[in-house]
């Protein structure tokens, strides 16, 4: 299959080349990045336009465009529907992801501990993160089975009946986190090697200083961390803002939507309503809030991420 | 706050334990040595182990257990009788069987982890290796685009594909990939800084020509990383959801992960068939992620920590 496109190999440098180095270099360069190029032009900055375009207009892209401005947007503003996607995606994030990170760290601080069979551990913490999409939302399905799943089953072996999960408006979120935190094992890789990183001599030197414990973890193993923990925030926040497979497998948004994620809603309207205007309006609004949220995180990284290599001021 | 002068590599430190002191506070940092501490400890660890690794010996389990059986309680963790047929039948129940699902899948996923490994190496050592006009305010686009995501684009895209009749061939979902994005150029790009650029000058003198540094020199040095490139694309694609969902339909075309999905649906009262076809699904990316976890792991490390 040829689907590769304009990428040759750059003609091999003549030495009697009337071209100079200089334009030789431009022209290599530019066939060598092509592939991204066509990616730019095609797949995102005319895409951007179009998307912006279409969110403009009422269309089921087969029998035509019906300008109505910035119609798309104020429907939004006055759909409950909308609202409640926000704020179902909003409590999946910001529940998951902190927690998330707490747990990955409490694990990777169990894994720095000098334990017998490290590997086995280490992989049975990690390989549930590597379990993803379609499968783990299939087996967590059956997990949060109110009657004969693991969960409950555990619950009632201890004398709590526990909740509905999915089929509980109140609970089904929970059980998407529960779901979320099943792979906290794949960032723990990341703070195990953060930990390592650290420099004995720091700790050494604090426990000379007569620091306890605490103190040592408090002000030593968290501000080395901080870069690490920023990361995850960062790519787990704007991960997780895009829910979806999970969702649509399992409940498809319902209870009463009370897991009706953005990225569902976008998907609702546009291919299964045919409203692919207000599906790109809903994708733009999406595309604004995690932007906003990428933003406020890196504004605030100043105040609590450490960098050691950085120069003090 | 206690600083240290030296910049050091965080990411370059291997797996592997040091020792640190502190005894007062066991689990939060430090060595603990002594009795009841370590019995501590090792509870925590095991519990923890337990509570992870349970949902997947549940799906082993269920997957050989009588329909019956799902649903008795307490959980019975070894049937009396392994009933491995679940297996055949749900492979051979499916219409048309898994076999046209896992061929369409391997199919895809072969096919953009070659796309994807050539047009990222050839990407990223433009940038990282040739100057050229405009390179550095190209780059800065490429880093802006890594934050789009992909819903903004997907309507166009997939009106791009109905225009050209495309839909419902594999199409979509495999161009993309071969022509590249933003995140594997980065991390390429920052590996293929990082080596000499030495041995390319020496090259050059010699009359090799770009072409030539790429393929024969960063190339076989790359190999690392572009195995981590290539274990990413192999498990994206194998989970990939959305794309087949909005392009293919048609029962012959459709993905190991979409058929999941609807044998789940359409034999919901099968609960130990849908345990297995899954438990199938997981033993490429178990067996991939098993050989190549020592790359794959240093991999992330290289691309993670520097944020």
């Amino acid at each position: 299959m040829s689907v590769q496109t304009g990428v040759q190999p750059p003609a091999v440098p003549n030495t009697s080349s009337r071209m100079t180095q200089r334009t030789r270099d431009n022209i290599a360069g530019f066939l060598f990045i092509s592939p991204w190029l066509l990616h730019f032009i095609l797949l995102i900055a005319f895409a951007m336009l179009f998307s912006f375009g279409t969110s403009l207009t009422e269309t089921d892209l087969l029998t035509g465009y019906k300008f109505i401005g910035l119609g798309n947007y104020t429907r939004m503003w006055n759909d409950e529907l909308f609202w409640k996607s926000f704020w179902v995606t909003a409590y999946y994030t910001f529940a998951l992801v902190p927690t998330s990170i707490v747990v990955s760290l409490a694990i990777a601080l169990l894994m720095n501990q000098k334990i017998a069979y490290q590997g086995v551990w280490r992989t049975l913490y990690y390989l549930p993160s590597v379990v993803q999409g379609v499968a783990v939302a299939l087996l967590w399905g059956y997990v949060l089975n109110p009657r004969f799943g693991l969960i409950n089953a555990g619950l009632r072996a201890i004398g709590i009946e526990g909740p509905k999960w999915l089929y509980s408006e109140q609970w089904a979120v929970p059980g998407f986190i529960l779901m979320g935190l099943w792979g906290a094992g794949g960032a723990m890789l990341l703070y195990l090697a953060g930990l390592q990183g650290i420099p004995t001599p720091l700790y050494e030197a604090a426990e000379i200083d007569g620091a306890n414990s605490w103190n040592r973890f408090r002000h030593i193993t968290i501000p080395m961390l901080t870069p690490t923990i920023y990361f995850n925030l960062l790519i787990n926040i704007i991960a997780s803002f895009q829910v979806f497979t999970q969702v649509y497998v399992l409940t498809n948004g319902g209870p009463n939507n009370a897991t009706l994620t953005q990225v569902l809603y976008i998907y609702r309207k546009g291919f299964q309503n045919f409203q692919f205007g207000y599906a790109s309006a809903l994708a733009w609004v999406l595309f604004l809030v995690i932007m906003l949220f990428t933003i406020l995180v890196v504004r605030s990284s100043e105040g609590w991420v450490h960098y050691e290599g950085e120069l003090k001021k | 706050m206690i600083q240290e002068e030296k910049a050091y590599a965080t990411t370059a430190t291997p797996l592997t334990t040091r020792r640190q002191p502190g005894t007062e506070w066991p689990l939060l940092l430090g060595k603990v040595q002594y009795g009841s501490g370590r019995i501590l400890l090792y509870a925590v660890l095991i519990l923890g182990a337990v509570i992870f690794s349970l949902p997947l010996v549940w799906m082993i389990s269920t997957s050989i257990k009588p329909d019956a059986l799902v649903f008795a309680m307490p959980i019975v963790w070894i049937p009396p009788v392994p009933d491995w047929r679940n297996y055949y039948d749900a492979w051979t129940k499916a219409v048309p069987p898994f076999t046209t699902y896992y061929a369409n899948t391997i199919f895809i996923t072969l096919m953009n982890i070659v796309g994807l490994v050539l047009s990222s190496s050839l990407v990223a050592f433009g940038f990282a290796r040739i100057r050229f006009w405009g390179r550095n305010t190209i780059f800065m686009i490429l880093l802006a685009t890594m934050m789009l995501p992909s819903q903004v684009t997907l309507i166009p895209i997939y009106l791009f594909w109905s225009k050209l009749g495309l839909v419902n061939t594999f199409w979509p979902l495999i161009a993309p990939e071969w022509l590249t994005n933003a995140y594997n150029v980065f991390l390429l790009r920052q590996f293929f800084m990082s080596i000499n650029t030495e041995l390319d000058d020496a090259a050059r003198i010699d009359g090799a020509g770009w072409f030539t540094i790429y393929s024969r020199i960063l190339m076989p040095l790359a190999s690392p990383a572009l195995g981590v490139i290539a274990i990413q694309a192999f498990a994206f694609n194998w989970n990939n959801y959305l794309g087949p969902l909005i392009y293919l339909s048609k029962p012959d075309k459709l993905t190991v992960a979409i058929a999941l999905r609807l044998f789940e649906t359409q034999q919901s009262q099968h609960i130990p068939e849908t345990m297995a076809m899954t438990l199938v699904a997981l033993v490429p990316v178990l067996l991939v992620f098993y050989v190549a976890q020592a790359r794959f792991i240093q991999g992330i490390v290289i691309s993670g920590v520097k944020g």
